[in-house]
């Protein structure tokens, strides 16, 4: 162990590098001064956004497509409640980052001092944990176990208050190698007795469904799902943050499940008589109304956080690990396939009777078709989404086959997420060819990062399906409010390629189907930062629905648009 | 129903904060809460009396333990643990009253511990039943102020609610 004498600013940098950071998003101020003048002469790569909130997203972006921690910096004050919204962000979906922030001299605090905001109390629910650095002798230890608690487990976001006088005083630097925390030991193994009945519950099924959730991607454990699906022979389904964990083309999918999933995938749910959940949490928007949800079935739920199970649905065998190393010991008292060739056969129907559609226009953009036509240019892009019908086009029309290539807010919906997780995916993964699907709405809530592309050349793709609205409010406001287009409608504010051009990106449009392929590899071979805007139909659905609150095999049924009829009958 | 919840956590600034908090942002209701160091100084001891139904309990456990302050939670029942909690009561009492209030509080064997020229300040300690007894008398004598403290509790016998590492 070497013990140096450092400052709390170098002391924190030397923490990251110990850490493996490469690569940190931020935006500097008044009271994180004297961390960048450290940063100044370090090898880490600093990438300055031109907002905090898209600080917190690309650290989001960038540890969602690669798996490690995604590291941001804002100073005190607004600064630091400007990452908020990002940390929410993945908090909800799991996701590890690490969020230093400023904070006025520790003499200061609680003066209501100038810049200051008490980001430790502001952040308590929606990170994972959060220090505030009181002893700069502390900052070795604090950082160790903020990078352990943001990646193991359950992953989450960890913030960490640095007041400027900590980051100033000298203490003696000494990197712990390991963490000793008695109130945080995550547990990884599932119980043997556990996965040995839910194999029997598996293997005794005749109609089962395997549910698997964005936990099968954290926790790298595609190549298990992919063995148990086929060793068993049970068909899956995925939540959004499941998108990719198995593969769409594979005879067994069922793509996603919920309120926009495919119809055969909740049919499937429905009529199952076994539901394997994996790494996933019941969210409503996957399991329409709770009591209504796969009635007859049994429900295996294997999730790394024992808060999740029985949570929000009843659990008949819970399994509390890691999904890698449940599912390896799973497939070990699994030798032959349920009795299920009757089930796939009737999942087969479905699939061929209720295939995801809609119709092609030749007059007019179909935003399902932008979609297609990025999936036919580059099959093997990352693809990051903003919030609505453009996030839900994006899961429906792509073709995903890999884990971390569909990168999404799924739990807090957060618009105006895609553009600045993009930039940090591609820095992640600058091998891969990233598009941000967006909507008119969402790009624009965070459109400055732009700066942060063009000044640090990452070439990322924005596709923006342009309809002037709002569009998943102003479906809402179609089916459920008789037309009244209450504030949605967006036409005409914005010239994206003129946006994207004062900013020294490509600005790129499209305004008939037959343009749309040109333009998407005109922006491939380009490879620069680029805004495509395409313009789409307006008042298109994303389609199926199932309305919240009814259960999943409920679907939303426009028969005739200009009566406006709305039905909502269970099939099936 | 009411659980009674044996909590440790780490004795820093703020782990109230985070408890009381996640109490209130998942909407459970804390009948009270009670909190003091061990024998051990890093370690403090919390004691909440918690009211929902069985399922709403089991997600309160554990949430809580996903706490990194929060070191270990048990459930302790009402016949197998013994359980305090303290009052003070300001009561008016002149030459005519104190004598009859004297005997109440040697009947609860609590104690006066301050004596004005017309008031009494009486401590007792007990379980709730008691101590809601006891207002319910003094009521008639005029209570001027009254101060409670959170329900403790303890596992009867030798099974304790400790820490090993």
């Amino acid at each position: 162990m070497n013990m140096d004498i450092m400052t709390g600013a170098e002391a924190v940098v030397e923490s990251l590098r110990r850490e493996g950071v490469e690569i940190v998003f931020g935006y500097p101020g008044g009271a994180v001064l004297p961390l960048y003048d450290v940063l100044y002469d370090s090898d880490i790569r600093h990438i300055l956004v031109r907002h905090e909130q898209g600080a917190a997203h690309a650290a989001d972006g960038y540890a969602r497509a690669t798996g490690k921690v995604g590291v941001c910096i804002a100073t005190s004050g607004p600064g630091a409640t400007n990452l908020v919204t990002g940390i929410a962000t993945a908090y909800m979906d799991s996701v590890p980052i690490v969020a230093l922030t400023g904070q006025v001299p520790r003499t200061l605090i609680g003066n209501d001092a100038f810049q200051e905001a008490d980001i430790c109390g502001i952040t308590m629910p929606i990170t994972k944990h959060n220090y505030l650095v009181k002893d700069e002798q502390e900052l070795p230890r604090i950082m160790k176990e903020a990078f352990y608690i943001a990646s193991t487990g359950r992953p989450g976001p960890v913030l960490i208050d640095l007041p400027k006088d900590v980051q100033t005083e000298e203490l003696e630097f000494c990197y712990p190698e390991e963490v000793v925390m008695r109130g945080y030991k995550p547990r990884v193994k599932g119980n043997e007795q556990q996965i040995k009945r839910a194999a029997l519950a598996i293997l005794e099924s005749e109609r089962p469904v395997i549910y698997a959730g964005g936990g099968v991607i954290i926790s790298n454990a595609s190549e298990e799902l992919r063995m148990l699906a086929e060793k068993i022979m049970a068909p899956v389904t995925a939540s959004l943050m499941g998108t990719g964990a198995f593969p769409d083309e594979h005879p067994l999918s069922l793509g996603m499940l919920g309120m926009h999933g495919t119809r055969y995938a909740n049919y499937a749910i429905q009529q199952s008589d076994l539901i394997i959940a994996i790494g996933t949490r019941f969210d409503d928007r996957a399991t329409g109304k709770v009591d209504a949800f796969a009635p007859e079935a049994k429900i295996i739920h294997i999730d790394v956080d024992p808060a999740e199970i029985g949570k929000n649905v009843r659990v008949d065998i819970p399994i509390v690990g890691d999904c890698k190393q449940v599912l390896q010991s799973l497939l070990k008292y699994i030798d032959r396939a349920c009795n299920s060739e009757v089930w796939l056969k009737r999942v087969e129907e479905w699939k061929r009777e209720y295939p995801l559609t809609y119709t092609y226009s030749e007059s007019v953009i179909k935003p399902q078709y932008v979609v297609e036509e990025i999936y036919r240019a580059c099959k093997d892009a990352i693809i990051v989404t903003e919030v609505g019908q453009n996030q839900m086009w994006a899961r429906q029309f792509f073709r995903y086959k890999d884990p971390r290539t569909f990168i999404s807010s799924g739990g807090l919906g957060t618009m105006g997420y895609g553009f600045p997780a993009s930039i940090g995916a591609k820095l992640g993964r600058p091998d891969k060819v990233v598009f941000d699907i967006a909507g008119d709405g969402s790009f624009l809530m965070n459109s400055q990062e732009l700066a942060t592309a063009v000044s640090n050349d990452v070439p990322v793709i924005v596709a923006i399906l342009n309809n002037g609205y709002l569009g998943m409010v102003r479906q809402w406001q179609e089916l459920f409010f008789c037309r009244r287009y209450s504030h949605t409608c967006l036409k005409g504010s914005v010239d994206f390629v003129k946006l994207a051009e004062s900013y020294g990106a490509l600005g790129l449009r499209a305004e008939r189907p037959s343009e749309v392929r040109g333009v998407i590899e005109e922006a491939l071979k380009a490879n620069m930062p680029t805004v495509i805007d395409f313009i789409c139909d307006p008042e298109e659905n994303v389609m199926p629905m199932v309305p919240a609150g009814a259960a999943i095999n409920e679907f939303v049924e426009v028969r005739n648009k200009s009566e406006n009829k709305l039905l909502v009958g269970a099939v099936a | 129903m009411r659980y009674t919840l044996a909590v440790l956590v780490e004795n820093k600034p703020g782990v109230l904060a985070r408890v009381a908090g996640l109490f209130a942002r998942r909407g459970y209701n804390i009948d009270s809460l009670a909190v003091g160091i061990t024998d051990n100084p890093e370690i403090s001891r919390m004691t909440i009396v918690v009211r929902g139904d069985e399922k709403v309990i089991e997600q309160v456990i554990k949430q809580l333990n996903k706490l990194v302050d929060v070191i270990k939670i048990s459930m302790l029942s009402e016949s197998e643990s013994v359980e305090r909690s303290l009052a003070l009561f300001k009561v008016s009492a002149d030459s005519k009253t104190r004598p009859t209030i004297m005997q109440i509080v040697d009947i609860f064997r609590a104690k006066i511990i301050d004596v004005g020229s017309k008031s009494l300040i009486i401590e007792i300690t007990g379980d709730e039943d008691k101590i809601n007894a006891m207002e319910r008398l003094l009521r008639s004598y005029g209570i001027l102020e009254v101060c409670r403290t959170g329900k403790i509790a303890m596992n009867r016998g030798l099974k304790s609610v400790s820490y090993e590492k």
